[in-house]
């Protein structure tokens, strides 16, 4: 792809993103009850004082006036301050990120991992025992309610076999030092090898329930582009040339038979996003999605408007790079 | 037949479908000699593409071969295994297809689909490493040089959508003689190609087999190019041989109407002006077929004794039709 | 008759021989039926349902199921932490679900036609509007965009189908926009166009019965996350209020007695699983009967 269509995709990004960013201004501008009062709470203060805060907080200012003003500071990751922390927003959710990324690699890690090899076993198989598994196991998988299914597997796993840990990150004492905010990483750096199996241990339920719907569409979506690749000529032609089995399946028919697979993998890497506020509720993991969902009942809005706009603008760039990958994967597509 | 490089007898191929089974290839005998072209001619349907898919053994679900053998260079070939059978493919007989752009994987580099085959047989190759990859890029680089590929070095990274539809032609030639095989089943090999370019690849195609002394059975339905390029040919039709016999007899002296009608349905630059006769009609369903003679239905020449089934009669030394009309013992 | 009169006549032919299609599949039609056992146990609730879903008793708090030590069978689910029978929340639940579910999907299969139909037949600045306002929803993680407008509009009924169809809209508008650029440019349409028949008419009486059988394949599954989307939002407390019955937040319910009381939130989880399931199959059949291009 030429840098001059590059360019031309991302310029198309801008009217998606500003968009974006007027709804999720709105969404909490019109938000019934006034914030200063949710910040003052129950603390005294003059009438002069509170004109003070709104002017200071911007909030006499016209709505227009006011969204621009938004974007500005958004553009420098000021969110304005959290009510409730009583520190800048952005802070707070960089602190929170790291967890739910790295219960969001390892929950899409985890699904490709099973997705790929069982769609690709499925179409192999066609209309054998196993693919019926397969289909049935995939319909299961996109009709499972995620936070009930966390909650079976936390009460069969975790209260009733103590296999596995109820919720958080790590157990109290096997804390190491954040350096990456990534735990995985930290107790390896820490060298801190009961530490690592620990994070493990805590990472495994979430992560399954987190990318059990995924897994199912991936497979879905890898069968079906395998079995529609396994029906071309370019097989038909591999097979021609008397090569291996393992070599026309994984080379010739897998190499494109992928091609849509990562595409629908990005763009449910989005979807992922979404699921982590129900995960990360059921698991208790401190992370983003759960910090807004306490937000809100804590009318925090600065926080809960600053988290609807990332995930939004995450989402949407997650639909470019599935774009992109597909057009790289892909030789014969030229934009 | 005594120099026989290939030779198929009464070989049956069947599809069961939902809607009943089609026997697409239905007791048809063949035979390639070495060194000589066989031109396989017939419409869509006719079975000639499956015949060769058999020899392959590529037929796919849900067809399969029902009974007949399939002797190559004194193999049964029927009687191997899946990995034989690979070990046949691409070595001693090797196949092209229709379509270039199809059959050319579009996500793998020209060199990777060249070097592939030879990776997977050539037997001459050093056992590994730089020496064996430089083999295997130096033979590469000859085999496009032989189709006629200019500056294949640096061609050999590019993808087929990178190449002209004639270069892709080239290319899946080139990957099919790569091995040096003996047999070469080229499938329609120009139906996809501009008139120019068809006649260049025909010739390249001669020329390569009289260079190699390979044999080739080169299925179309262009009775055009099988005068140009055939030393014999065989026509089929819904399942069956109905003519084969040495190219000049065939086309200079047809005995099946279906032959004849080919022929009349050829607008010729010699019989400019006059009318070209289509055969009227169509194939007819493979499914359910009485035991008559398959052509019935649009013959112009059809009797009451058509109505029996009809066996292969001689019409020449070497010339053979499935027709009544030859032989004279008519009722 | 002019032609552009029977081309609609020949499509509900079509649409006949699907819906055969669509009933000749025995799987299909099994699930449908769950589909329909669950509409009629939510309409008739009041006379399914053993007991007040909302009846407290305070001796049968957290009740073990019928079959089980401790429990009746006139319980058969047992009870929750405020002894409210599991079975008749589960029944009056439903109407919760379902009414959401068709509400919702209605509210967007309408705007999404409407919208598709004048993006794709209108195109111009009418195509140029739509387009972008639905990149932008597209934009939101489903959940998340979900949740702010419940953030902002605080728990409810009415609420929660504003906040779901406010974005749901956009996928049938996409599947109808798509359809409609297509039909636009058939025959029966140009003759239409040419007899002077009226935009409207031609978007509503022509293409419109021609594009039906995709949103209506769409419409079902569609309807599946819908109802899961819901009882996410229940779950989180942001759904229908207490003591109002929502399997979503039935489930949350029982989250703190999971070491007790395990049946709190497994039986409404469950429904939940049956229904979604049982409308994924059927749309699955339906989508294989109208729309054979999707199955595989």
């Amino acid at each position: 792809m030429s840098l001059s269509k590059l360019l031309e995709r991302i310029a198309q990004l801008v009217p998606v993103l500003l968009g974006v960013s007027v709804i999720a201004f709105t969404m909490m501008a019109l938000t019934p009850g006034d914030p200063v009062q949710i910040m003052i709470g129950d603390q005294a203060i003059t009438a002069e004082q509170e004109a003070q805060l709104r002017h200071d907080m911007g909030l006499d200012r016209p709505m227009v006036e006011r969204f621009f003003i938004f974007l500005g500071n958004t553009t420098h990751f000021d969110f304005g301050e959290s009510f409730y922390h009583k520190r800048p927003v952005a802070d707070v959710i960089a602190e929170r990120l790291p967890a739910t990324i790295e219960l969001s690699l390892v929950a899409l890690v985890v699904a490709l991992a099973t997705a790929i090899p069982l769609g690709v076993l499925a179409a192999i198989k066609k209309n054998s025992i196993f693919d019926r598994i397969a289909t049935v196991g995939s319909l299961l998988g996109v009709s499972l309610p995620g936070f009930w299914f966390g909650i079976l597997l936390l009460m069969l796993f975790a209260v009733h076999l103590h296999l596995l840990p109820v919720s958080g990150r790590i157990g109290f004492d096997s804390e190491v030092p954040s350096v990456t905010g990534f735990l995985l990483i930290d107790t390896l750096v820490a060298g801190n090898m009961k530490a690592f199996g620990d994070a493990v241990a805590h990472l495994i339920l979430p992560a399954i329930t987190l990318g059990l719907p995924m897994t199912a569409i991936l497979m879905r979506v890898t069968r079906t582009s395998m079995l529609e690749v396994l029906r071309q000529d370019y097989v038909t032609f591999a097979d021609a040339k008397g090569l291996s089995r393992r070599r026309v399946l994984f080379r010739h028919a897998l190499k494109n038979a992928l091609i849509p697979t990562v595409s629908v993998a990005a763009i449910e890497t989005g979807s992922l996003l979404g699921g982590n506020m129900i995960v990360e509720t059921v698991y208790g993991w401190p992370g983003l999605g759960r910090l807004v969902v306490e937000s809100i009942f804590l009318r925090n809005y600065p926080l809960v408007q600053a988290a609807v706009l990332f995930y939004a603008v995450t989402y949407v760039l997650l639909n470019f790079v599935a774009d992109l990958l597909y057009t790289v994967l892909n030789p014969r597509v030229k934009l | 037949m005594k120099d026989a490089l290939l030779e198929v007898r009464d070989l049956r191929t069947v599809f069961e479908t939902r809607a009943g089974r089609i026997c697409a290839v239905d007791g048809v005998s063949v035979a390639v000699r070495r060194g000589e072209c066989l031109g396989i001619v017939g419409e869509s349907g006719s079975g000639k593409s499956v015949t060769f898919a058999s020899v392959m053994g590529l037929v796919k679900a849900p067809g399969r071969i029902e009974s007949g053998t399939i002797v190559f260079d004194g193999r049964d070939l029927r009687g191997l295994s899946p990995r034989q059978m690979r070990a046949v493919r691409g070595r001693d007989i090797a196949m092209t297809m229709q379509d270039a752009l199809t059959a050319l994987n579009p996500a793998l580099s020209v060199g990777e689909q060249i070097a592939e085959v030879l990776e997977a047989h050539d037997e001459t190759l050093p056992a590994r490493g730089a020496a064996r990859r430089k083999a295997i890029r130096k033979a590469s680089i000859e085999m496009l040089g032989l189709v006629g590929i200019p500056s294949a070095e640096t061609r050999l990274r590019q993808y087929p959508h990178e190449f002209s539809g004639g270069m892709r032609q080239r290319i899946m030639i080139a990957i099919a003689l790569a091995c040096r095989p003996k047999l070469l089943i080229a499938d329609e090999p120009t139906t996809a190609l501009d008139v120019t370019i068809q006649a260049q690849v025909l010739e390249l195609i001669s020329d390569i087999r009289a260079k190699l002394g390979m044999s080739v059975a080169l299925i179309t339905h262009d009775l055009g190019v099988v005068a140009e390029h055939c030393d014999r040919v065989m026509v089929m039709y819904a399942g069956q041989v109905v003519e084969e016999g040495p190219t000049t007899e065939v086309i200079g002296a047809p005995k099946h109407p279906y032959t004849q009608g080919l022929l009349a349905s050829i607008p010729r630059p010699a019989l400019r002006g006059q009318p070209i006769h289509p055969i009227e009609g169509q194939v007819p369903d493979l499914i359910g077929l009485a035991p008559q003679c398959r052509f019935y239905s649009r013959c112009t020449q059809r009797r009451e004794a058509c109505l029996a089934p009809v066996e292969m009669r001689a019409a020449g030394p070497a010339h053979n039709a499935r027709c009544i009309l030859i032989g004279g013992d008519e009722e | 008759m002019s032609l552009a009169a029977e081309t609609p006549a020949a499509s509900e032919t079509i649409l006949r021989r699907n819906l055969a299609t669509f009933t000749g599949n025995r799987l299909a039609m099994l699930c449908a039926l769950i589909v329909v056992l669950f509409v009629v146990m939510a309409v008739f609730a009041p006379w399914i349902a053993p007991h007040d879903p909302n009846e407290t008793d305070l001796f049968r708090r957290l009740q073990p199921p019928g079959w089980m030590a401790g429990g009746e069978w006139s319980y058969v689910l047992g009870c929750d932490a405020l002894g409210r029978d599991i079975l008749s929340r589960i029944v009056y639940g439903a109407r919760i679900s379902i009414f959401i579910g068709i509400v919702v999907i209605l509210v967007a299969t309408t705007i999404g036609i409407l919208a598709g139909l004048a993006a794709g037949y209108l195109r111009g600045w009418v195509d140029m509007l739509i387009s972008r306002i639905v990149d932008i929803l597209l934009g939101f993680p489903y959940l998340i965009f979900a949740i702010g407008l419940m953030a902002m509009m605080g728990p409810g009924l009415w609420n929660i189908i504003f906040a779901l169809a406010y974005k749901e809209w956009v996928i049938p508008a996409r599947v109808v926009r798509g359809e409609t650029l297509v039909t636009r440019e058939l025959e029966y349409v140009e003759a239409a166009r040419a007899l002077g028949a009226s935009r409207g008419h031609i978007m509503l009486r022509e293409i419109l019965p021609n594009v039906l059988s995709p949103v209506i394949v769409v419409a079902t599954i569609r309807m599946a996350h819908v109802i899961i989307l819901e009882a996410s939002l229940s779950f989180l407390g942001l759904g229908v209020q207490p003591p109002t019955a929502s399997w979503g937040s039935m489930v949350a319910d029982g989250r703190a007695f999971m070491l007790e009381a395990w049946w709190v939130s497994t039986f409404p989880g469950l429904a939940i699983l049956f229904l979604v399931l049982a409308i994924n199959v059927a749309s699955q059949g339906l989508r294989d009967a109208f729309d054979p291009r999707f199955s595989e």
